[in-house]
């Protein structure tokens, strides 16, 4: 029997991102429900009832939230390239490095873009990137999954892309390539990854995005 | 074998509980140390430079950090003693994930706001908002015995520790969370008929002496 299996989600965000890189790095066919998100479709209120948000993965009719979650599902059902580690304590490490990404170094840089790069936010920002800086240093490999990207990679996708974007619309600058060259020169090798470039959204809508919520009149 | 197994704690943290209950069901041998947040030690800022938090569980000279990862942890690297921790069917274990996490990010916050806010008002917010919270983990239990799945696992350990604070939330934010939410009350009762729950959790009014220390030392 073959598999339904459908994404609701915005193409501009880098949490729905995540899951288009994981389904895309597992070669898997999927719908992409489009969502317009000052207008949510019954479908998703459904399947998200909790948070209402995108996105959500509906596996044969069952939904799973949260990016995350739905990463460590997709590699958990399908087999292929992995996503996590097999070691256990390998795994422990990249689950902490990908909440990191969501519970430090996110809300860092929306402060940072959202701030206009008020000195204490990009500050804020610069210190949870440093601690990237410092994995990748320690490591020594191309990605935070070593010659293959990982959980880790997948999490910090807006790192990569959506910063840059930022820096662009805004005109400010968040990660300067002589404070954290490990991560800009990761930044440059992961965007470049085929299933991570057939997942991106067109620049330019990015920008475009930061210049309308953040970009001064 | 339980070789090297150390967990930096702090007897009130409810993070470190979800830890302490984890090992208990693994019948995992431990050394408990307990830290002073006033007062951190090396070892603690060694093996987690980046929060600087417990729990932290040192396992073979290898720190894990982030309480809800730890249990996923525990539950893999002693995947031979039962019982499991999670789930076998990969959609009922997203589903265990994603309610630790909601634990995370709602009970915590919404639950601390009652005894941290001050005016009427505020609190009167803060109380309506925990409730939320709590009714929409009791819609998640229905009639299971456990949150995900027939079985006690990773969304109850996440959650189970936040029990020891209901009388304290009952006594400063004059409610009565059992009442209010009679399944979430049923189910507390039915974890801590689980010996690693009831041996990990300490007391409610030691929990609510805690609170009032604290609330002494702020001025309130």
């Amino acid at each position: 029997m073959a598999d339904e299996v459908k994404l609701h989600g915005v193409t501009g965000s880098p949490y729905v991102c995540r899951a288009v890189i994981a389904l895309n790095l597992k070669e898997i066919k999927y719908e992409f429900v489009a969502e317009d998100l000052s207008n949510k479709s019954a479908d998703l209120l459904k399947y998200n009832p909790v948070y209402k948000k995108v996105p959500v993965l509906v596996h044969n009719g069952n939904p799973i939230s949260e990016s995350l979650v739905i990463v460590e599902y997709i590699d958990e059902v399908w087999k292929g390239v992995p996503i996590l580690p097999q070691d256990a304590y390998e795994k422990a490490q990249a689950r902490f490095w990908a909440k990191f990404m969501d519970d430090k170094c996110f809300p860092a840089v929306f402060k940072a873009v959202s701030s206009h790069g008020e000195e204490q936010a990009v500050g804020e920002a610069h210190e949870a990137f440093q601690f990237l800086e410092n994995e990748l240093k320690v490591k020594g490999s191309k990605y935070f999954g070593g010659d293959n990207i990982n959980l880790v990679d997948i999490s910090a996708t807006f790192v990569a892309f959506w910063v840059g974007a930022a820096e662009e619309a805004l005109g400010i600058e968040l990660l300067p390539k002589d404070k954290f060259p490990k991560l800009t020169e990761w930044s440059d090798n992961y965007v470049n990854c085929q299933a991570v470039k057939d997942s991106l959204p067109p620049r330019e809508n990015i920008v475009a995005f930061f210049k309308k919520r953040f970009g001064k009149a | 074998m339980d070789d090297d197994v150390i967990l930096l704690d702090f007897w009130v943290s409810v993070f470190g509980q979800r830890v302490r209950i984890a090992l208990a069901e693994k019948g995992v041998h431990y050394e408990n140390r307990e830290e002073n947040p006033q007062n951190k030690t090396p070892l603690l800022l060694e093996m987690n430079p980046v929060h600087k938090k417990i729990p932290v569980l040192i396992h073979q000279g290898k720190p894990v950090c982030e309480s809800n990862i730890i249990v996923q942890y525990i539950d893999e690297a002693w995947h031979d003693k039962s019982p499991s921790l999670l789930p076998s069917d990969p959609y009922l274990r997203a589903q265990a994930r994603f309610w630790a996490d909601f634990v995370d990010k709602k009970v915590y916050e919404s639950a601390k706001k009652i005894w941290m806010t001050e005016g009427e008002e505020d609190q009167q917010v803060a109380k309506k908002e925990l409730i939320e919270v709590l009714k929409v983990l009791e819609g998640q239990l229905g009639e299971k015995p456990y949150l995900v799945g027939e079985s006690f696992g990773l969304a109850d350990i996440a959650l189970i520790p936040f029990s020891m604070w209901f009388h304290t939330l009952n006594e400063i934010g004059k409610m009565n969370i059992e009442r209010e939410c009679p399944k979430l009350a049923a189910w507390v009762n039915r974890c801590m008929e689980r010996e690693s729950v009831s041996k990990t959790l300490p007391r409610p009014h030691k929990f609510y002496e805690f609170i009032l220390e604290m609330q002494k030392k702020k001025g309130h």
